[in-house]
């Protein structure tokens, strides 16, 4: 009796997270309608399936150029504020001084404040450094991944100082009378150790980085060094009365999204736990 | 570690160097640049002349009714959007902890629109509205109750609380999940053995234990809410009628489609301290709770 409970209530909550997820259902099957069948019928599936309208889409997003730049700005930003945030917060902790606790209150106190607020003069000030320095700290990926980092190193901070405060000195003892430099002590003895918090800071950043719309789309002007969230919106704009190819765009833009999400879930939820509740 | 001052330690503590370096130039010079341009009148063109007015962009604010309305509508907002997430944050919770064979396969469904940006989740919602949203009506015989809520003005409202709670339910879940599960069943089972009812043992035994979630919660979805920009953006771009433009599109739109730089940044200010107070607050909020325990 119990059982067959179980097995209706695991029957209703698949139905339940089908309904939730509707909408995506929806986007996908209207992505292979013309006009009028969208007209008609948006809630059926599609009459025959062409893929007529994501070929359109491919070529008027430039999307694989455009996935390419995604994955770039996003993997090489996470990248440098793993490097930097980690190596930065173990120096923290293992060399407190006024100085670091003075940087390390201060990433934490500038973690409240809105992009809004800066955005403007951040740019003003990115385009002096441009016309000081010749480094194309504006409309370039180098620029943008430069203001990522940035904007990550508050959080990253955080969650690594966090656990390495936890870390005995006394561990990384056997490695200092070994004689290891300071680069040796971190890569062989505190960073391995530091597993789990860097797949949390992963996570959350490609999550944030992925999605992220108003940062590069002041930071970027030229179409070819475009994120998918920018292509997406000017793409948006521009065919708003073409819903097909519209729809198209948005499951492509999407689905390495969902893959992700399906080979990764359990240290993605875990991750968004963990970072919520620090 | 001081005693070797080699070649490795110098070029190690290099890293630390050059994120403070790209900490300053990112975050501290343009917040303090930032203070500095709002007292100014300045159209955003580098050759025309940046004029100082002091502190006239700040009173002339106090006057700005479109300004004082994108308030109204973020406070709306977030009043609602931070009642309807948590609640439907909670509910799936507390349904996906129990011994359902599916709960893991439901808990990812659920948590599955937080992944896709406020962006994104806006554009999709656009078209829901736009076509089968209606089209749902016609066939249930409530055209009156779905029909493009994105052309009524207050409906198009509902439709960001809507969207947002969509969003944020699932990752409330997750918060909420690991209140749940740090409970002693014990509480729950003593509970049962006394004869309380399902309603009795979550709203005097469960909801009690989870006051410092819900507290982690509630804020997570009270600053979320009040920065609200890219759903807002896509979903309703501020309309029908400038009706749903919050606190950050205006500031946006001040800057980048009036041209108004200086005076926008003083928005921009104004808004910083605003979204400071909250989170002050939080942490004042759970600094009492420690205390409590």
């Amino acid at each position: 009796m119990k059982k067959r409970k179980n097995i209706i209530g695991s029957v209703l909550l698949i139905l339940l997270g089908l309904a939730f997820l509707s909408p995506f259902y929806l986007v996908f099957v209207n992505a292979f309608k013309n006009r009028v069948e969208i007209a008609l019928d948006p809630l059926g599936m599609p009459k025959e399936w062409s893929l007529e309208y994501f070929i359109e889409a491919v070529e008027k997003m430039n999307f694989l150029q455009t996935l390419g730049n995604t994955v770039k700005v996003s993997f090489i930003s996470v990248f440098g504020i793993i490097v930097l945030t980690s190596t930065t917060a173990w120096i923290m902790v293992r060399m407190k001084n006024k100085w670091t606790e003075i940087l390390f209150y201060s990433l934490i106190a500038t973690m409240i404040i809105p992009t809004q607020s800066i955005m403007m003069p951040l740019m003003q000030f990115m385009g002096s450094m441009t016309d000081k320095t010749g480094i194309p700290f504006l409309n370039s990926h180098f620029g943008l991944i430069y203001m990522n980092i940035g904007f990550g190193c508050g959080m990253g901070v955080f969650l690594y100082h966090g656990f390495i405060k936890s870390i005995p000195l006394e561990i990384e003892e056997a490695a200092i009378l070994d004689g290891c430099n300071l680069w040796q002590r971190f890569w062989y003895v505190v960073f391995p150790m530091l597993k789990n918090i860097t797949i949390t800071v992963a996570i959350l950043d490609v999550i944030w980085l992925w999605n992220d719309y108003l940062l590069p789309s002041l930071a970027l002007s030229s179409k070819d060094l475009f994120t998918l969230p920018l292509s997406t919106f000017s793409f948006f704009e521009q065919y708003t009365i073409q819903w097909n190819l519209a729809m198209a765009g948005l499951s492509m833009t999407i689905i390495p999204v969902i893959v992700f999400y399906l080979a990764a879930q359990r240290y993605i939820m875990d991750s968004v736990a963990s970072g919520a509740l620090k | 570690m001081k005693k070797r001052r080699s070649a490795a330690y110098y070029s190690f503590m290099c890293l630390p160097l050059i994120m403070t370096l790209i900490f300053l130039t990112v975050i501290v010079v343009p917040f303090f640049l930032g203070i500095g341009y709002s007292f100014f009148k300045w159209d955003g063109i580098p050759i025309n002349p940046k004029i100082f007015v002091g502190l006239d962009n700040y009173t002339e604010l106090f006057s700005d009714v479109r300004f004082w309305q994108s308030g109204k509508h973020t406070v709306i907002f977030t009043i609602f959007s931070v009642i309807s997430t948590n609640c439907l944050g909670l509910a799936f919770a507390v349904l996906l902890t129990r011994k359902y064979a599916a709960r893991n396969v439901a808990r990812v469904m659920v948590f599955a629109p937080h992944l896709i940006g406020g962006l994104l989740l806006g554009f999709i919602w656009k078209f829901v509205f736009s076509s089968p949203f209606p089209k749902l009506g016609e066939v249930l015989g409530i055209e009156n109750l779905l029909f493009n809520w994105l052309l009524n003005e207050g409906f198009a409202m509902a439709a960001l609380v809507f969207v947002n709670t969509w969003k944020m339910a699932g990752y409330i879940m997750i918060i909420y999940i690991s209140g749940i599960q740090g409970i002693s069943t014990e509480f729950i089972e003593a509970a049962h053995v006394d004869g309380a009812s399902a309603i009795q043992r979550f709203w005097y035994i469960m909801l009690p234990l989870l006051r410092p979630a819900v507290t982690i919660t509630t804020f997570i979805t009270l600053a979320n809410s009040f920065k609200i920009f890219d759903v807002n953006l896509s979903l309703t771009g501020g309309g029908p009628f400038n009706s749903t433009e919050m606190f950050a599109m205006n500031i946006y739109n001040e800057m980048f489609t009036r041209g108004n730089y200086g005076y926008g940044q003083a928005k921009a200010i104004v808004f910083f301290i605003l979204v400071a107070v909250v989170t002050l607050a939080q942490t004042y909020a759970n600094k009492q709770k420690e205390v409590e325990m």
